[in-house]
């Protein structure tokens, strides 16, 4: 192992910090694509090289930037994310219907055995999937177009497509989460969706059983046990433990069970990692305190982890694209924060330390590991 | 020859350092007009489609600004001429960002 790669998009440009295995000095490069928005920049799984980042603004819209090289140069591939056939009405905030319209891409998810194929996130939610590396998006319009599409509402963030899972192991199955629709799972490879969202429980929403409607922040899965699923929903930590079939809360003791990111510890597929935020609108951590939680038990118990990390007057948040680990052994953890911070753990969360601390609001956070 | 001004983001973009120079850029019956140049300009510079005007509809996106001539030509038609002096390469035709947006 040569070393380790972060990548970290922010609200006004990326940047890829790098070190050695041992983590602990870093080289912060950037900002690439400085004064616009990088809802998210990843590498792909089978070639480290590529990278891929989602570009916007409000004044020129959206862009997809690729690297060949490691992020060391980049160029525009495609950004006509259109809607395939009638683009039909989802809920606006007040309840009336609203066509869907494209604002952003919000995630881009590699696939794990081709570098030139990749699906993306979208608000409008939407997903789209390109085989050649980007330079063409092809919407896979069953989702948008779920029977239960036109009843889907905005959260605070828009109608995002923000999670995307492909399965480690079972062909076709890809997991999405949707603000505020809620999780969704396709066995054969997009074509057709299955809401996923029994066991969830919204106070937000009239009927807590409904089909949709819940407002899910980020769910991980760990590769070596694809069936077991971790949630961070707007309230709530939830676990599934069939694929998203049924789902229970698993918050136990945590200070607020409101937060957006969730990891799942590199080599333990039971350890698993949250920030809790005070609440739906205090998006800032309990006492001023930064603590990440970790549980070693799947959820329910819970420590907070503090060495490292301000333990007054902190009022960031990390949101939800903004936690990751890497394959390192130890495993590295990272996050980045609203405050522009990143920081990062080469002992499993033991410890914290940042690698840089005055970045603009940090959007997305993604490691590689390099051969 | 048509001289066009464009935003810091979009020369980054594109490439390009100080304003960009299209040549024989006519529009519909030989008129220039805020399409033909557009039309012109993301020929010359694939990477800027979508970036000020729907790739699909055409229409501006709304914090993108048409300026030439000190006049504010946003709302006019895509398809109206553009004044003499633009079309003589004698003032640029503006592209910029709004002051909101960013």
């Amino acid at each position: 192992m040569t070393g380790v790669r972060v990548l970290v998009g922010t609200r006004k440009g990326a940047f890829v910090l790098t070190s050695d295995g041992g983590r602990g000095d870093w080289t912060v490069e950037g900002p690439h694509f400085g004064g616009w928005e990088i809802y998210h920049l990843t590498g792909s799984p089978v070639d480290p090289n590529r990278l891929y980042a989602s570009q916007s603004g409000g004044w020129f819209g959206q862009l997809i930037q690729r690297s060949d090289d490691g992020g060391k140069s980049w160029n525009p591939v495609g950004n006509d994310f259109a809607y395939a056939g009638e683009v039909g009405e989802h809920l606006w905030f007040d309840g009336t219907p609203r066509p869907w319209e494209f604002k952003r891409v919000w995630h881009l998810e590699p696939s794990r055995d081709d570098p030139d194929t990749v699906y993306a996130g979208a608000e409008d939610a939407a997903l789209y999937l390109s085989t050649d590396g980007g330079l063409k998006w092809t919407e896979l319009t069953a989702l948008r177009t779920h029977p239960t599409g036109p009843s889907w509402q905005p959260g605070a963030g828009g109608l995002c497509l923000h999670t995307i899972i492909l399965d480690p192991t079972r062909p076709g199955r890809i997991y999405t989460a949707i603000s505020a629709a809620g999780a969704f799972r396709s066995d054969d490879g997009g074509d057709s969706w299955l809401p996923i969202n029994k066991g969830l429980r919204s106070g937000e929403i009239p009927d807590q059983d409904a089909e949709v409607g819940h407002c899910v922040h980020h769910i991980t899965q760990h590769p070596s046990r694809p069936d077991t699923l971790f949630m961070q929903k707007h309230w709530d930590v939830m676990r599934s433990d069939d694929a998203g079939a049924n789902w229970r809360e698993v918050s136990g003791n945590l200070p607020s069970d409101f937060g957006f990111p969730i990891a799942v510890h590199p080599h333990e597929p039971e350890t698993i990692f949250v920030v809790p935020i005070k609440s739906d609108s205090e998006h800032y951590p309990p006492e001023g305190k930064l603590r990440v939680y970790r549980s070693r038990t799947g959820g329910d118990e819970w420590e907070p982890l503090t060495k490292g990390l301000p333990q007054s007057d902190c009022y960031v948040n990390v949101l939800r694209d903004a936690m990751a680990v890497d394959m390192l052994d130890p495993g590295g953890i990272y996050f980045g924060t609203t405050g522009g911070q990143v920081y990062h753990s080469a002992d499993g969360g033991d410890s914290w330390a940042s690698i840089v601390r005055d970045l603009p609001p940090v959007l997305s956070v993604e490691a590689q590991v390099l051969p | 020859m048509i001289r066009v001004l464009l935003p810091a983001h979009l020369k980054n973009l594109a490439h390009v350092t100080g304003e960009v120079r299209l040549e024989g850029v006519t529009g519909p019956a030989g008129a220039v007009t805020q399409r033909s140049v557009l039309d012109a300009l993301e020929a010359r510079y694939p990477m800027l489609l979508g970036t000020i005007r729907d790739r699909h509809s055409g229409k501006r996106r709304a914090f993108v600004r048409f300026y030439a001539c000190e006049e504010d030509l946003s709302n006019e038609s895509p398809d109206a001429p553009l004044p003499e002096e633009v079309v003589a390469g004698k003032e640029p035709f503006i592209v910029l960002g709004a002051m909101a947006g960013g």
